[in-house]
């Protein structure tokens, strides 16, 4: 059997997702997007300038660089219940090539590296610092020989291209340098164009396009219940594209959210449903993953720990709501918020990994993540590139193989003295144990000493190194590689950046 | 030569009926059975070997190249007893005496078989006496022992003692390994090597008869 964690019961799951309708039912969501405003008012969502609290209509406010006023959109049941018949309840990714990677399916784990990280953590200084294209380079060819990490994410932000190009510069780099498919997001709605193009160009039509995704686009809602207008258009974008999204609800324990867990799930229900209501609406059908990254909020350092018990409890408990839905499931787990490769950063990532996949989360972003969420760290990568197959190994539960009648094995055991060479143990020996790599230390003392008395740090750059250098060049044609290098190009002069930084330095 | 670098191949898959088949046609083909056995199956045994340490393959590889070298070597041998040549080298292993457990031993000794070693296993509990008795009378160049505890650990002592006795100190070499077993202990009582697992076991064991 395939083990499985369950933290909500059925009548709770039932409560929880009451509440949430409820909510955006009677107080809705705030939403700051005209576009997506009119599309759900055209399908009978109740519109309202401001919102109303207690107090009487709080009066809507000229927000940041949209011009636009914030307003309330109150959903009710019935467009809920439509999104929730239309959205598909399963959907495959594919690698650049066209491959099958992914099957969001049933109980089906795959792991994704940590995305949009700020900074890296430097393996030479132990100093956490900003990347830039060389750095991402090495992460792309890093992530194309991690065998148990299975899609590519735009991890980090390079630094030395404009900010205005910041979010399809990563996803360009990863589409040349690596084929694993690419969790990634935008930053401006601007971006969105070259994003997708970047993606024609590599599967040849809009439909190829549709019929083989190679990429699942965050969108986040902002807590509480609001859509910001970059955001929701994206949703919107990615929809009408047929470009599959995961929305990543990020209600904080206590602070931008009920302290509780049940209260911080209501929360995060009704800011996920919301998001598959204006994604079903743009266009019925279009593929989305049931997704988070929320946390509690740390009251004493003012911080979102993404390494606490309960915030991995929260993406297990909303993963088990989405399940209830019969929907494909993401969540922001297994990573840690310590500042170096430690033990803290082991343990977190470690215990993450190991709940994601006893309850079966689809999409699982966050390998290699430090500093909650702002750090990447390449050796962390292959360390938690381990951890993710030993939480896949546990996920395959115990079977018995060949294991009936026992008594012949034994027999052979008790005649040759061992089973080291035994049909059943060459049959089964790659399937019942799990290899890890040589930054999991299993020699005995001697031999470790013999090797160098490494620490688990050394050991895991050591790894870096000899994976970066067995990379081997993306197989997607060489003028397909052109089309990307030409559109990245057309992108960045629209901004004033002449040239791309040069890729080939420090190769 | 490339039927010898099919050989060399056969073992490393572990082909048990390939490899003989592959021997009997260098021979067929007058190729000398001292050149069979060093570029064919030594080559070949090495190469495992490497690809053990660094851990591109695992122990059942190694063993399953053994077998299909034991194979190989039946076609060999007596061509090679007849051009008087001999083997790598003939070891006497055994758990020392008081000591049941068995297992790292008998590890040790498919390793040193697979190496290309005539191994003389005398079992668990084996007294000091009967390792120098049957090392003198098999003419074994090496002494191989192992302990689990560190009580039996201490009888193993008396086996370089007793070669210093009989004057063949140097001529029989000893190895000894096992769990509270340290190269310091080695030096202590006088052993010439010691080996933290099985695959340092075949390397030292080489060494020790200047193979390496």
């Amino acid at each position: 059997m395939r083990p499985k964690l369950q933290l909500l019961t059925a009548d709770l799951i039932q409560q929880i997702l009451n509440e949430a309708r409820t909510i955006l039912a009677e107080l809705g969501v705030e939403i700051h997007n005209p576009g997506v405003i009119e599309l759900l008012a055209a399908h009978g969502a109740q519109v309202q300038t401001g919102r109303e609290s207690a107090e009487g209509t709080v009066p809507g406010f000229r927000s940041g660089n949209s011009g636009t006023v914030p307003v309330t959109v109150r959903i009710p049941g019935a467009l809920i219940d439509q999104a929730l018949k239309t959205a598909p309840k399963t959907f495959r990714l594919y690698d650049v090539l066209g491959n099958q990677t992914h099957d969001f399916s049933g109980n089906n784990v795959h792991f994704t590296p940590g995305s949009a990280a700020l900074n890296i953590l430097d393996y030479e200084t132990q100093v956490i610092r900003r990347p830039s294209t060389r750095d991402y380079i090495a992460y792309a060819k890093l992530v194309s020989r991690l065998a148990n990490i299975a899609a590519q994410s735009t991890a980090f932000i390079p630094e030395d291209v404009t900010e205005r190009i910041s979010d399809s510069y990563r996803l360009f780099l990863s589409l040349l340098y690596c084929e694993k498919p690419v969790v990634t997001g935008t930053f401006t709605a601007e971006s969105f164009a070259v994003m997708r193009d970047m993606q024609l160009a590599v599967r040849g039509s809009a439909q190829a396009l549709r019929e083989k995704p190679m990429t699942v686009f965050s969108c986040c809602p902002t807590a509480p219940l609001k859509w910001s207008d970059v955001t929701s258009q994206n949703v919107v974008d990615c929809a009408r594209n047929w470009l599959p999204v995961e929305f990543i609800s990020m209600p904080l324990s206590g602070f931008m959210a009920p302290v509780t867990l049940v209260g911080t799930l209501v929360q995060h229900t009704a800011e996920t449903l919301s998001g598959i209501v204006i994604s079903q609406l743009a266009q019925p059908g279009a593929p989305i993953l049931y997704g988070g990254s929320p946390a509690i909020f740390d009251v004493r350092r003012e911080t979102t720990p993404m390494g606490a018990i309960e915030t991995m409890m929260i993406d297990c408990a909303y993963n088990e709501i989405g399940k209830h839905l019969g929907l494909p499931t993401q969540a922001y787990i297994a990573l840690s918020d310590a500042k170096l490769l430690d033990a803290q950063a082991g343990l977190e990532s470690g215990i993450g990994a190991t709940l994601a996949a006893l309850s079966g989360i689809n999409n699982v972003s966050g390998p290699g993540m430090l500093d909650f969420e702002s750090c990447q760290s390449l050796e962390k990568l292959v360390l938690d590139n381990e951890i993710c197959g030993m939480a896949l190994r546990l996920a395959c539960g115990i079977e018995p193989r060949d294991d009936f009648p026992a008594v012949p094995l034994f027999e052979e055991m008790l005649r040759e003295k061992h089973l080291l060479i035994s049909r059943h143990t060459r049959k089964h020996l790659k399937t019942e144990h799990y290899f890890p790599g040589s930054v999991i230390d299993r020699s005995n003392r001697p031999r470790w000493l013999a090797d160098g008395g490494k620490t688990l740090g050394e050991r895991a750059h050591r790894q870096v190194q000899e994976l970066v250098k067995a990379w081997t060049p993306s197989r997607l044609p060489e003028t397909t590689k052109q089309e990307l290098v030409r559109l990245m190009t057309a992108e960045a002069r629209r901004y004033g950046m002449e040239t791309l930084p040069d890729r080939d330095k420090g190769d | 030569m490339e039927l010898l670098k099919g050989i060399a191949a056969a073992l490393q898959a572990g082909d048990e009926e390939q490899t003989p088949v592959l021997i009997q046609q260098a021979v067929d083909s007058g190729i000398p059975a001292k050149q069979i056995l060093d570029e064919g199956l030594i080559t070949g045994m090495n190469r495992v070997g490497e690809l053990f340490r660094d851990q591109e393959i695992f122990l059942p590889d190694v063993l399953l190249a053994a077998r299909a070298m034991y194979a190989g070597l039946a076609i060999l041998k007596p061509l090679l007893l007849k051009a008087k040549i001999a083997p790598l080298g003939r070891i006497v292993i055994g758990s020392i005496q008081g000591d049941l457990h068995d297992i790292g031993k008998n590890l040790v000794g498919i390793m040193l078989q697979g190496a290309g070693f005539e191994v003389i296993d005398l079992g668990n509990d084996v007294a000091p006496e009967r390792f120098v008795d049957t090392a003198v009378k098999e003419q074994a160049s090496i002494i191989g022992m192992s302990a689990l505890l560190t009580t039996t650990m201490l009888n193993m002592k008396r086996v370089p003692e007793l070669l210093r006795d009989r004057g063949l100190t140097g001529a029989i070499k000893t190895v000894i390994g096992g769990a509270p077993v340290t190269a310091e202990y080695a030096r202590k009582i006088g052993a010439d090597a010691y080996g933290y697992d099985a695959a340092n076991a075949v390397e030292v064991v080489k060494q020790l008869i200047g193979r390496a």
